[in-house]
């Protein structure tokens, strides 16, 4: 058949070889389909759900924070802003423009969101502009037709309805900094905004809730074809103050008639704070907007410190308020007694040094509680010479000084209160009889808060527990009148408190005490105190040979700070206040009658009393006839 | 035994030769064919456009000249196995000047229909050559070197070209295909040892000859996972759409990876991978068996012809198969690096069809022909 069989031979030879080596090769083939497909399929399957699986966060909503009847004071509002898609715009400059014949763009918004635009991919919506108000979303809607690629979203941003009132209190929340990013993936979320200060700081963590997450299909490029499964977040918790929202308004307005001050109320038995206020103060919503350079340095350079919270962070001589200090330590050291006396001829002299009282020519003869009325510096010189100044430091400390009180908020000042110890340590000179003396006034070294002044009062005039203050409520705390509360004793005798006690009601409700005009005339609403002014420089001897400036002589840095602690009602009490105004010159003049408003405006709505929130008229008569 | 003046079955008449048609091996093509337009359709999520209907245009125009060269004597073919090589090698030169006169680098002759590259139909042209070459050189004659610096030539002057383009993967194809004739031929096995010897020798220089993305697809290579964005990022998603589709598959058009573009070119190189990935190893190990039963119908085809000829024309086709599905599945899978040999009969692409549906029209045109001698210097054509 074949003319050549060697030829065929060896033909059907080589392709019987070359048909076995694709075999070969074609099992290779199937080997490593079975390699990849079944051996290792496990490794390719979860590498593709790596791939086309991306997790986005869902940012709960933040918790709020409402005052102790529950009436909001931090809130999040729907926030409208108009986003831009690249890639379904035909011509960016274009729609820009027509945007700008809407809402009006500045230069420099235009900039950036192009810039954003070249950054991102063309899918990712860009932020064109937030905060939008109501109006400019309804014309943006009306003109959609006109602007393919924009689109309104809503977002939540935080609110602070009572802004400068609230200020530093609740703080307020801003975008995250690089050196605040934790492990948290929240934080890394464009707009994500954190607490700053304030309560919205400290409880940040309870405020901020769990991110939900979106499992959604991306493609090669990470656009979203679907959503996968989707798991709601849990929102932050609500935190509920101890604030009385209207007492906060009401101090807060009644403090603003001065140029800077601070003030705090307290419940003496719970440490309920009421009301906490400083001002100037600042619009915490300008700081979730985003300041603008000229309101960034108009707050930092005032030298009223509007960003300072003042009642916690202002550190002031107590003055006069003081004495009750003073005179406690020398009652429980018994080196005086109550009947103790004094002759004040308007100085006395220690060596070469001349101590002058206030009261240029001097009160006479003065018992402990005549010393408190009238405020006598001479009879505080000799008891504080009497019995020395670690006596006072330790009375100071029973009473809250010297520490943080440990209040819920950022940036407390812990105060000081020298002792002949501490001088040493931090000065390296030993400590002066002539300091003791002036300590006696509460001056020299001596450093308080406006809270730690509302701390000491309180604890005087619970006289039983060394109340601690607070600022949130604990949850599901009923505290009822009488629930324990379970703070440390006080260790100071009944006996002592009576009289310090007494010496207070004196200077509030006795004829020509100090703050006699500032008494409260209700019945059974009586306030006890004690008024402070806290000289802030030397009185030289040429000045003082001369003729004292008064205070609205000297220029504003120059004035006396004006103190008031007090406490009402006076028989039973109930309710403490710290009053400091910075530079206002007489405590009895200008401290005392805030004092007087805040301490009578807390007792007639009684919030440690109330479980609700005080009615409108309208609606408590509506109550009274069902 | 003569042959001459002996040719009893020398004419046949087209109807008996059109029943002679291989049917069987036509269906597996189009059954391969039908794979390769489903796969088109999922490619492109559940659409006959861009890629399906077109696809169905050209099989149906491949048939054609598939049938067309099946029924033309296989001794025409014979009689012109050298022109069809010159002009194809003329054409190779063509695109070769064109594209260096200023048109890129460009591989392809357009002639509106499709854009021909000539190298794709040079595979064929190759197996044609040599069939014919050494059907003419005696048993003893092919162990002689002198006769093997022709065919010899005419395997390096297309690949020279094909390399000049630059197209390192289309050159070594040629050089594979025109390898096995060689080898079927009954060319000694020690040259081929030469030849490889002196293929490892020249590597290194060749390795200097080559272009940075193609010394860089060569590394990537052997390591892919090392540049997972950068260039070993197709064959890496290559594997993971492959074996995230597991013994069974995802499903037809569900194929995440492939639809969500995460595989590269999935309607052409890549198509397979698309394919294993939708249905599995199940669905990989059935294409690969079609593709295995359409050559053992080209080796029983080779192994039944009575002229040298058509046997070694049946065995070049039946490499030039084998090669394109071992490279380019291969390849998918990682096995050699990327150089862009697509899937016959499925992969979209023109000439690549063509070269196909013309290379199987040779075979069954081998088939019908079987009882046809041609004497070594041409005596049998009568």
């Amino acid at each position: 058949m074949n003319k050549d069989p060697g030829r065929y031979k060896s033909f059907s030879r080589r392709v019987a070889v070359l048909g076995g080596g694709k075999v070969i090769l074609l099992s290779v083939l199937a080997g490593r389909m079975y390699q990849l497909q079944v051996i290792e399929s496990d490794k390719y399957k979860t590498l593709a759900d790596e791939n086309r699986i991306n997790l986005r966060l869902l940012p709960p909503p933040r918790g709020r924070i409402v005052d102790r009847y529950g009436r909001p004071l931090a809130i999040n509002k729907e926030n409208y802003r108009v986003t831009l898609v690249a890639e379904q715009v035909r011509d960016i400059d274009t729609m820009l423009d027509t945007l700008s014949g809407i809402i009006s763009l500045e230069d420099y918004e235009r900039q950036r969101i192009l810039r954003e635009v070249r950054r991102r991919r063309g899918f990712v919506p860009v932020t064109v502009r937030e905060n939008l108000n109501w109006r400019d979303v309804s014309r943006i809607e009306v003109n959609a037709p006109d602007l393919p690629g924009l689109s309104i979203e809503v977002g939540q941003s935080r609110r602070y309805p009572f802004a400068e009132d609230f200020a530093h209190v609740l703080g307020y929340v801003a975008a995250v900094s690089e050196k605040e990013v934790t492990g948290d993936p929240l934080l890394e979320l464009p707009g994500f905004k954190i607490g700053k200060n304030g309560v919205e700081r400290i409880f940040d963590l309870n405020l901020r809730g769990k991110a939900g997450n979106s499992q959604v299909e991306v493609n090669a490029v990470g656009r979203v074809i679907r959503e996968l499964s989707r798991q709601e977040g849990q929102p932050g918790d609500d935190i509920r103050l101890t604030i009385d929202r209207d007492l906060q308004k009401m101090a807060a307005d009644r403090l603003r008639e001065e140029k800077s001050a601070a003030a705090v109320v307290m419940d003496i038995r719970n440490g309920d704070i009421l009301a906490l206020s400083s001002v100037p103060g600042y619009d915490p919503n300008e700081f979730v907007t985003g300041l603008s350079t000229r309101t960034w340095r108009r707050l930092v350079t005032d030298p009223q410190t509007p960003l300072i919270n003042k009642a916690i962070s202002g550190q002031y001589a107590p003055g006069s308020t003081f004495k009750m200090v003073v005179a406690l330590a020398a009652l429980e050291a018994k080196i005086v007694g109550p009947d103790h006396r004094v002759f004040c001829r308007g100085f006395t002299q220690l060596g070469n040094s001349r101590f002058h009282c206030w009261k240029k020519h001097g009160h006479g003869w003065q018992d402990m509680t005549d010393a408190h009325k009238n405020s006598c510096d001479v009879y505080f010189y000799d008891i504080a010479k009497r019995i020395g100044i670690d006596r006072i430091a330790q009375m100071a400390n029973k009473l809250g000084f010297g520490t943080k009180t440990g209040v819920e908020l950022p940036s407390e000042k812990g105060g000081v209160i020298p002792t002949r110890a501490w001088k040493k340590a931090l000065i390296g000179t030993a400590w002066q009889q002539g300091e003791t003396l002036i300590s006696g006034i509460g001056q020299g070294f001596i450093l308080a808060t406006p809270l730690q002044l509302a701390v000491m009062t309180a604890r005087l005039a619970n006289g039983v527990e060394a109340v601690v203050p607070r600022l949130v409520r604990p949850a599901g705390d009923a505290d009822k009148r009488g629930a324990k509360t379970g703070f440390e004793p006080l260790g100071i005798s009944k006996r002592s408190l009576d009289i310090v006690r007494e010496g207070m009601n004196r200077v509030t409700n006795e004829l020509r005490g100090t703050a006699y005009r500032a008494r409260i005339t209700e019945e059974g609403m009586e306030m006890s105190g004690k008024t402070g002014t806290a000289q802030v420089r030397r009185i030289s001897k040429a000045e003082r040979d001369s003729r004292v400036l008064k205070n609205h002589e000297r220029p504003w840095r120059e004035r006396d700070h004006a103190l008031f602690v007090g406490y009402a009602p006076s028989d039973n009490p109930r309710y403490a206040v710290s009053v400091v105004v910075e530079h206002g010159g007489g405590g009895s003049k200008v401290a005392a009658p805030i004092a007087r408003d805040l301490l009578l405006a807390t007792q007639k709505r009684d919030p440690a009393n109330r479980e609700e929130a005080p009615h409108t008229e309208a609606a408590s008569v509506n109550s009274e006839e069902i | 035994m003569s042959m001459r003046g002996f040719a009893p079955k020398q004419r046949l008449s087209l109807g008996r030769k059109a029943l002679q048609i291989n049917w069987g091996l036509v269906l597996l093509v189009t059954a391969t064919a039908a794979i390769g337009v489903a796969m088109l359709y999922s490619a492109a999520n559940g659409s006959w456009n861009p890629w399906a209907t077109r696809q169905i245009a050209r099989y149906g125009i491949g048939l054609v000249i598939l049938i067309t060269i099946a029924l033309i004597d296989i001794r025409f073919w014979w009689r012109h196995a050298y022109l069809i090589y010159g002009v194809l090698l003329i054409m190779l030169v063509a695109v070769e000047v064109f594209g260096s006169i200023g048109m890129g680098a460009q591989r392809w002759i357009n002639l509106g229909v499709i854009k021909l590259q000539p190298s794709e139909l040079m595979k064929v042209g190759i197996a044609l050559a040599l069939a014919r070459y050494f059907h003419g050189v005696s048993a003893e004659d092919v162990r002689r070197i002198p006769y093997l610096i022709a065919p010899i030539l005419m395997i390096g002057a297309p690949s020279a070209l094909v390399l000049k383009q630059p197209d390192l993967g289309t050159a070594l194809f040629l050089i594979m295909t025109g390898g096995a004739v060689f080898f079927v031929a009954g060319v000694r096995l020690w040259k081929f040892g030469v030849v490889a010897a002196a293929a490892a020798a020249a590597v290194p220089i060749v390795w200097s000859t080559l272009r940075p993305y193609q010394q860089k697809r060569v590394l990537t290579f052997m390591d892919p996972e090392s540049d997972p964005l950068g260039a070993g990022y197709h064959i890496l998603q290559s594997k993971i759409a492959l074996g995230s589709g597991g013994l069974f598959g995802k499903g037809y058009i569900q194929g995440s990876q492939s639809h969500l573009n995460f595989l590269p070119e999935k309607q052409t190189d890549f198509i397979f991978t698309m394919l294993a990935e939708e249905f599995g190893m199940v669905g990989g190990l059935v294409l690969l068996g079609l593709y295995m039963l359409i050559m053992i119908y080209g080796f029983a085809i080779s192994l039944r012809s009575r002229t040298h000829f058509g046997r070694l024309l049946a065995m070049g086709i039946t490499s030039m198969l084998f090669l394109y599905v071992f490279i380019n599945i291969a390849m998918v899978m990682g096995l050699i690096p990327v150089v862009g040999v697509p899937l016959p009969l499925i992969s979209y692409g023109g000439t690549a069809m063509l070269t196909l549906m013309v290379g199987i029209g040779f075979l069954i045109c081998v088939y019908i022909h079987r009882d046809v001698t041609i004497s070594r210097h041409g005596a049998g054509e009568t």
